[in-house]
């Protein structure tokens, strides 16, 4: 175990990049022939890359991410991935999800974590999700996490705007969710959902009006929801747990602007969030875990790239030990999965295994369903 | 002079009927239908129109070119106001049956062609419904059946055709699948120009004979040179299709059942209503009006008043419907589909799976359920909106401001009618005494907007 905090808790974010990152122009294979070959159109250029070694090299919008890197905070895990990758976004961030790519599985791994750090369910904030919807990896029966849109106008009843009006109308909606013996089993459940949720606004409307930094993000979503797992991790809430998403990798067409933009969005809001936590003294004790569903297809199609295998990850944090893990998919036409696709050369359960039992202290045998082969990016103070 | 008896339908029962085999339904429509035989609307709900009453030429051409989003605000702008409200509700139920997906498929016009197959097709029966579907370039594509090559057979239509859209699991073999894919060979659509640069051209079913494994195949205890029309005429045959169909039409339409993949294991919720219904399946040869008209007469569905959740989509078009403004056309229709409805879990065109979306108590937590009460609220607003003016006028008009019970009797009655919980109802009339003395029209905004976040309200 990594882990010596001094009596904190350790903290995980899990930061999900939607539509399938291309980990190919993320880390570039910049003095790979191969590499040309096949990237025609969407390359980043030998010219243009910020070299990491005489073979791998960042995307130029990812500056940020290289500075956390050279400072030894950024772990990068390649050609992360598993058997038969599947290129469906939907089943391959589902697979991502639940740990389990042969059957459809109802549980997502962190509600899994997240029963493990509070088996009785007593605290609807020890699993956090910030952004639109709650993602499966946080969802399972009988677990109770909070999802936020936006910590700033959290509430219910928001756009109701005099505060008389609405502090009524919060008296009654608490009567109506009050759960009540002898109502049917989802009345209960829809219930008892309620009053989590007016259990968990009450703390974390709190958050906003305790924080306060000289750190100024940037206006993007993903900054957005950084920001906020920050205030609400500095606010101390207990959260072990946090899930943020940044959307939009899915570059089939017009992909060298778009895909600069969110790299350059999302390296930016990791070193602000970064830079935040350390001027809170609240940064120890977090880990980030980036992922995507899927690499990107080898080849590009003369605008874009395609849905493919074999993506990457990183793990950022004070504790990280950084550097280079697993091994580069090989751009070699004969190792490729389905003959167009790079073949992944670690799986991801044990870098969840890895995150669970070395960060979190949580045992993940059942969680992941086996036991996997784990990386070891932790520093021990 | 002989007073002709009028048969009338309890105006609670015909909104019932209208959130579950519609989108709801206005208080003016609940008077207006209650005039009549409650088989009578039935049968209304169950003969579409030769004109539903929204021109649908013009409603695509004010919503605009082929993306996903001005075809959804043409489908929602019919869930509102289409006066044939079941066809919508049957090419819902088909779109969560047969859930096929842009996530993969990327083929909008493909996509929106097969909505436009479920609401052509929807009542008609099993045999044609299968087959539309297993010609439906959305579905070959989404289930890789463009891939089953006579050389090669590719599995997955074959596969998800038995378990997910006509027998479930524990009704055939894995033999009985790789026949069916054989059955299947050869059966593909054209290739329509890249999307990238040209647009959106129609994909068309095309059969390969040469790709086609013409060879003798068992299936389901018969023996022959199948085709996959053949094998659909076996399913449509089976007792175990009417009774997972049945099933399907009861959970969509009646009460929440556990989630699909469970009911080989688990027994329905009310085997005496599946048994008649698969009943009218086999006798009628899978026509699907006559299951529904069994499964809407029935004393089961009748009294099953907000015992489902309401999906997303339903949520969302019920308040739009009750709210009023989009009677007419309007910009801003397609923000429901593409946001409202995905921030609380259903992204229509797009389902999570092939297995469709989970549903029942699996819609809601605490996001979601924050995002559904956020949603209501504030579309019911400062109440300015005709759909909520006619609601206040309709209980100033009864007169029953004063007493509390009778106030808030009369709102529940105006927004359905609708019943709740005796916990709610209390908290209500705590509302109606705590606010006497302010404005008539005021009040009843507010607790229009208090009724709107019940848990009741999730219920349809």
């Amino acid at each position: 175990m990594a882990n010596n905090l001094k009596g904190k808790a350790p903290v995980l974010v899990v930061l999900q990049m939607t539509g399938g990152n291309d980990f190919m122009n993320t880390l570039v294979p910049y003095t790979s022939g191969l590499y040309y070959d096949s990237r025609q159109t969407v390359r980043i250029t030998e010219d243009r890359v910020l070299e990491l070694n005489d073979q791998l090299g960042f995307h130029p919008a990812a500056a940020p991410l290289k500075d956390m890197f050279d400072a030894g905070d950024v772990a990068i895990v390649q050609g992360i991935g598993y058997e038969n990758s599947n290129r469906s976004h939907f089943r391959a961030m589902d697979i991502m999800h639940t740990a389990e790519p042969n059957a459809i599985a109802t549980e997502g791994w962190l509600a899994k974590a997240i029963r493990q750090l509070d088996p009785e369910g007593k605290d609807v904030l020890t699993g956090v999700s910030f952004g639109r919807g709650l993602p499966r990896a946080m969802a399972a029966p009988g677990v109770r996490v909070t999802s936020v849109g936006d910590l700033d106008t959290y509430g219910l009843m928001t756009s109701v705007d005099i505060k008389e009006d609405r502090a009524e109308a919060m008296d009654i909606f608490k009567r109506f969710y009050t759960p009540a013996i002898g109502s049917g089993a989802t009345m209960s459940y829809l219930q008892q959902t309620g009053d989590d949720v007016l259990t968990g606004i009450d703390q974390l409307q709190t958050v906003p009006g305790r924080y306060k930094s000289t750190v100024e993000y940037a206006d993007n979503p993903i900054a957005k929801s950084l920001r906020d797992v920050a205030r609400t991790h500095i606010a101390g809430l207990g959260t072990r747990i946090f899930y943020v998403q940044h959307g939009g990798y899915d570059h089939h067409a017009v992909e060298m602007p778009a895909h600069e933009k969110l790299l350059g969005e999302l390296s930016g809001a990791l070193r602000d969030f970064m830079d935040d936590l350390r001027e809170h003294d609240s940064a120890e004790e977090v880990v980030v875990y980036a992922f995507t569903e899927f690499g990107r297809r080898v080849q590009d199609n003369g605008s874009g790239t395609d849905h493919g295998s074999g993506g990457g990850a990183f793990i950022i944090g004070d504790r990280v030990e950084g550097g280079l893990y697993s091994e580069y998919p090989s751009l070699d036409p004969k190792t490729f999965a389905n003959g167009e696709d790079l073949e992944h050369t670690f799986d991801f359960r044990g870098v969840y295994a890895t995150l669970l039992e070395q960060w979190m202290s949580i045992d993940s045998i059942d969680i992941v369903r086996g036991k996997y082969e784990q990386l070891q990016p932790f520093r021990v103070a | 002079m002989v007073q002709a008896v009028k048969t009338q339908t309890d105006p609670a029962l015909v909104a019932h009927l209208y959130r579950r085999a519609g989108f709801g339904i206005t208080r003016e429509q609940v008077d207006r239908l209650s005039e009549r035989d409650y088989a009578d609307i039935v049968d209304f709900l169950l003969n579409p129109l030769p004109s539903n009453g929204v021109h649908d030429d013009e409603v695509s051409r004010y919503m605009g070119g082929e993306s996903p989003h001005a075809y959804l605000a043409t489908w929602i702008f019919r869930m509102i106001n289409s006066e044939n409200q079941l066809q919508e509700k049957m090419a819902l139920f088909w779109h969560h049956v047969f859930a096929t997906g842009l996530a993969k498929n990327e083929h909008v016009l493909s996509a929106s062609n097969q909505i436009e197959m479920f609401r052509s097709n929807g009542m008609s029966d099993m045999r044609t419904i299968l087959l539309d579907l297993s010609r439906d370039p959305a579905m070959i594509f989404w289930l890789d059946n463009n891939e089953n090559h006579k050389s090669e057979p590719n599995e997955n239509y074959g596969r998800e055709l038995l378990e997910l859209f006509s027998l479930g699991v524990g009704n055939y073999t894995e033999i009985d699948i790789k026949n069916a894919a054989r059955a299947f060979t050869g059966w593909t659509f054209a290739q329509s120009p890249p999307l990238y640069p040209h647009g959106y051209y129609p994909c068309d079913f095309v059969f390969e004979e040469e790709n086609h494994d013409n060879s003798e195949k068992e299936f389901l205890g018969h023996t022959g040179n199948f085709d996959g029309g053949d094998v659909i005429d076996i399913i449509v045959d089976q007792p175990a299709c009417a009774a997972f169909i049945s099933r399907h039409l009861y959970n969509f339409f009646v009460a929440d059942e556990p989630q699909v993949p469970t009911w080989n294991e688990v027994a329905p919720l009310d085997p005496q209503l599946i048994d008649a219904m698969s009943e009218a399946f086999m006798n009628s040869g899978g026509d699907i009006k006559s299951v529904l008209r069994v499964m809407f007469n029935s004393n089961a569905f009748k009294d099953a008043r907000f015992k489902k959740v309401k999906s997303p989509i339903e949520l969302v078009v019920g308040i739009l419907k009750m709210v009023g403004n989009f009677d007419d056309f309007r910009p801003g229709l397609s923000a429901y589909a593409d946001s409202t409805t995905v921030v609380m879990g259903q992204k229509l065109l797009d389902p999570p799976s092939v297995e469709g979306w989970h549903t029942g108590k699996e819609w809601i937590d605490g996001g979601n359920l924050t995002e559904r009460v956020n949603f209501a609220v504030s579309e019911i607003g400062d109440g300015e909106s005709p759909g909520v003016q006619r609601i206040i006028d309709r209980i100033i008009d009864s007169g029953s401001l004063v007493a509390p019970e009778d106030f808030v009797d009369s709102v529940l009655d105006a927004m359905g009618p609708i019943t709740v919980e005796d916990s709610t109802s209390e908290a209500l009339m705590k509302f109606a005494r705590d606010s006497e003395g302010i404005d008539d029209r005021l009040r009843a905004v507010r607790i229009i907007s208090l009724i709107v976040s019940t848990p009741e309200y999730q219920f349809a």
